[in-house]
């Protein structure tokens, strides 16, 4: 036991958790902590605004694996990154939020810079917790790590009222943390999974469904391996991208509203699924009527409450999908011979591929952007992408050798996530390029970023896709309302080209893919932040495209 | 729909009341009544709640409450051996003396208890099962009700089985 402040306490408890970094914007709320960090290793990483730092700390936990921490004042501070902290609660990214707050006397009175943040963010975080006095500092912080990185992984905010950091207490730091009603650590139940393993070894059409809970877990080896063992493709959700190599013969890429002919058609085939750490979101599964009509499903997740949720299973397995399936392929080697190849199958699946990378191959089209982008970035590298019709053809068509090579914003879909989550992703792998895929309206919403990048050396690419409009909105309303063009035209954007220049990063307008593979090389060998202007089509539509209510196998292919 | 009972362990802290009901709120799960107490030498308080849901709804109540850090277990009841109480405290307007021989009676027919007597007005209070208030306050309603509280049900499981 030790005596010191509350704002002490926090820096060592941070120190203890082996925090790097700290992104965030500062107040006066958080004024004693900053004192404090002054004395301290961690480096601090200020933003232009604290939705930019908080998506900074998701795109850092989302690389490393490990928490990203976003340190913010009360008030405007703290309402700032509500947004930041449903983005990373949606993808299941471990974000610790650290709130000043006002002193605990003017709790409730609505002080200058008060805000209810417990409250307003109870809805978008895994667990929220409010000091009450000095000593509990070093517990909150050690309790927002456990509970953020342990199980299905989330967003937890600790408020810290101005008080509680100046007073001093006798401090204790403990090793670990226990809660009566969090015990994150599931085993698969064996009977479960050999009910699975039964199933898939009879099916003759079995399918896999892979979600980021395949990729949190580390699934991927395992997955692959039962997939071989028994012929089952595999088609991933947008969170569950990089599950299987995108070359493999069995790999059927993106499922779902904007899904790859191979999954969508593939698919609703299944007699027996199985779904690994996805969620059944509408946007993976179409129509529930025509998403896998004679399957019996068989779903694996950390999280119960998802089990059931929004499709029933007949075998549920709780727990590690690492675990489940290296539980289940051991019961299914007992039970069926394996090893060859389904000669039909893979061919299907190829005829269907090639159908889904030749319909659009004009020269700047979408999909043609996307792969200009992959031949110009190296295979260890690292892409992220903002939200729009360039996120869609990149999850469609950027392919990748395994995890940890694509990152988006898949639950809540945060246009502005792109580029701040470049750069913290950038701090925690500053050995490997960066790409954020990008349109002009997402650009738009977060370019102040660019500052940081160049400020404290994250240099990162951006590649706008540039239509000039909200183009999936658009799509949208050219497909479904008979080109009634509303609220989607762009007030008048900057000049790229200049504005990245203005912020000490080269701007490049690029006008073919050429160009485009050209810059890209250029930024990652030069190591400059570098933003590539590529002015787009705004006519253009994403496909394969379901329509909203239908099922997956009413697949609009192009056309309007 | 048919109406089911909840009771769950939280930690006896506060905001804990505010997150479960946030997430009825966020999820629009129909509460028809909500009681909480502190469990005797324990920092934890019980909590019941009846709802109106279907079986699919009904076991995401059980797991979104059971996810939640500060709730520690939770437990559908099983209406067969499912022990539940409510308390009725109501205050009828009986100046006219026909009325108030009847609403002594009514209150003395469901084991009620008359609290406070006043020239114009009897206060009592009935225990019950939910649907024996209901059905009380059916038969008092013509005699005149002035005011009542009803307190939700309390519930507990016949035989040797806990929450705990
Ligand atoms: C913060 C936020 N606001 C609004 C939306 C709704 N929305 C989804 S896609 C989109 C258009 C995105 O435009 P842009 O970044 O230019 O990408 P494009 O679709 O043109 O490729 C909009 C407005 C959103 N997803 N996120
Ligand atoms: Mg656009």
């Amino acid at each position: 036991m030790t005596e010191m402040t509350g704002a002490e306490a926090y820096v060592k408890a941070l120190e203890k958790e082996g925090v790097k970094y700290l992104f965030g914007v500062t107040g006066a709320a958080i004024i004693p902590i900053c004192d404090d960090l002054l004395k301290s290793k961690i480096r601090y990483i200020g933003g232009a605004h604290e939705q930019g730092s908080t998506h900074m700390a998701d795109g850092y936990a989302r690389v490393s694996g490990h928490p990203g921490v976003v340190q913010v004042t009360s008030g405007p501070g703290a309402t700032n990154i509500v947004t930041g902290l449903a983005t990373a609660q949606l993808d299941s990214s471990p974000v610790v939020a650290l709130t000043g707050q006002v002193p605990l006397s003017m709790v409730g009175t609505d002080a200058f810079q008060e805000v209810d943040i417990i409250g307003i963010t109870a809805s978008v975080t895994k667990h929220n917790i409010q000091v009450m006095e000095a000593v509990e500092i070093p517990h909150a912080i050690k309790s927002a790590f456990y509970i953020s990185s342990t199980g299905r992984k989330g967003a937890v905010l600790v408020d810290i009222p101005k008080d509680t950091q100046t007073d001093k207490a006798d401090m204790v730091f403990p090793d670990k943390v226990e809660f009566r009603g969090y015990h994150p650590n599931i085993e698969p139940n064996s009977q479960e999974m050999h009910w699975a393993a039964t199933l898939l070894a009879k099916a003759r059409r079995p399918v896999i469904i892979a979600g980021g809970g395949a990729i949190a877990s580390g699934a991927t080896m395992e997955l692959i391996e039962l997939a071989e063992m028994l012929q089952a493709p595999v088609a991933t959700s947008l969170m569950g991208k990089g599950a299987i190599p995108s070359n493999h013969p069995l790999s059927l890429g993106l499922c779902g509203m904007h899904g790859r002919c191979e999954a969508n058609y593939i698919v609703p085939e299944a007699d027996v699924l199985l779904v690994v750490g996805a969620r059944f979101s509408d946007r993976t599964t179409g129509s529930l009527r025509g998403f896998a009509p004679n399957a019996r499903i068989i779903h694996i997740d950390v999280d119960r409450s998802e089990i059931d949720k929004n499709v029933d299973s007949i075998t549920r397995i709780v727990g590690d999908a690492k675990l489940a399936i290296r539980g289940i392929r051991e019961k299914v080697a007992q039970q069926r011979n394996t090893g060859h190849t389904d000669e039909d199958l893979v061919k299907r699946i190829k005829e269907f591929k090639a159908q889904s990378d030749t319909l659009n191959t004009s020269p700047l089209s979408g999909p043609e952007v996307i792969r200009a982008i992959r031949r110009a970035m190296p295979p260890d590298s690292i892409v992220v992408t903002d939200v729009g019709q360039h996120q869609m053809w990149a999850a469609q068509h950027y392919d990748v050798r395994g995890p940890g090579e694509f990152f988006t914003s898949g639950g809540l879909g945060t246009m502005g996530w792109g580029t701040p989550a470049a750069i913290g992703a950038k701090a925690a792998r500053p050995d490997l390029p960066l790409l954020n895929i990008s349109g002009d309206g997402s650009f738009a919403m977060t370019e102040n970023n660019l500052a940081i990048a160049v400020d404290e050396g994250f240099p990162v690419t951006v590649v706008i896709l540039n239509n000039g409009v909200l183009g999936m909105v658009a799509q949208w309303q050219r497909l479904f309302y008979n080109r009634r063009y509303s609220t989607i035209q762009r007030p008048k954007h900057p000049d790229f080209v200049k504005l990245a220049e203005s912020y000490g990063a080269t701007g490049v307008k690029a006008e073919s893919t050429k160009q485009i593979e050209t810059a890209i090389k250029r930024s990652i060998k030069e190591k400059q932040t570098t933003v590539i202007d590529v002015p787009m089509d705004p006519e253009e539509n994403v496909y394969p495209m379901i329509p909203p209510g239908m099922g997956l196998k009413d697949i609009l292919l192009g056309g309007a | 729909m048919p109406l089911h009972t909840v009771s769950f362990l939280v930690e006896n802290k506060p905001g804990v009341l505010f997150k479960v009901a946030n997430l009825f709120r966020r999820r629009g799960y129909n509460i028809q009544s909500l009681t909480v107490g502190p469990v005797e030498g324990s920092p934890l308080s019980r909590m019941t709640v009846v709802v109106d849901a279907e079986s699919r709804i009904l076991n995401q109540i059980v797991e979104q409450l059971d996810k939640m850090v500060d709730v520690v277990k939770v437990k559908r009841l099983d209406p067969l051996r499912t022990l539940s109480r409510e308390l009725l405290l109501i205050k009828m307007k009986t100046s006219d003396p026909i009325a108030r021989i009847e609403a002594v009676n009514t209150v003395n027919a469901y084991h009620g208890l008359i609290l406070d007597v006043d020239p114009d007005i009897l206060i009592a209070e009935v225990t019950g099962p939910t649907d024996e208030i209901d059905e009380f306050l059916k038969r008092i309603g013509p005699i005149g009700i002035e005011e009542m509280s009803r307190t939700g049900a309390a519930a507990i499981e016949r035989g040797n089985v806990k929450l705990a």
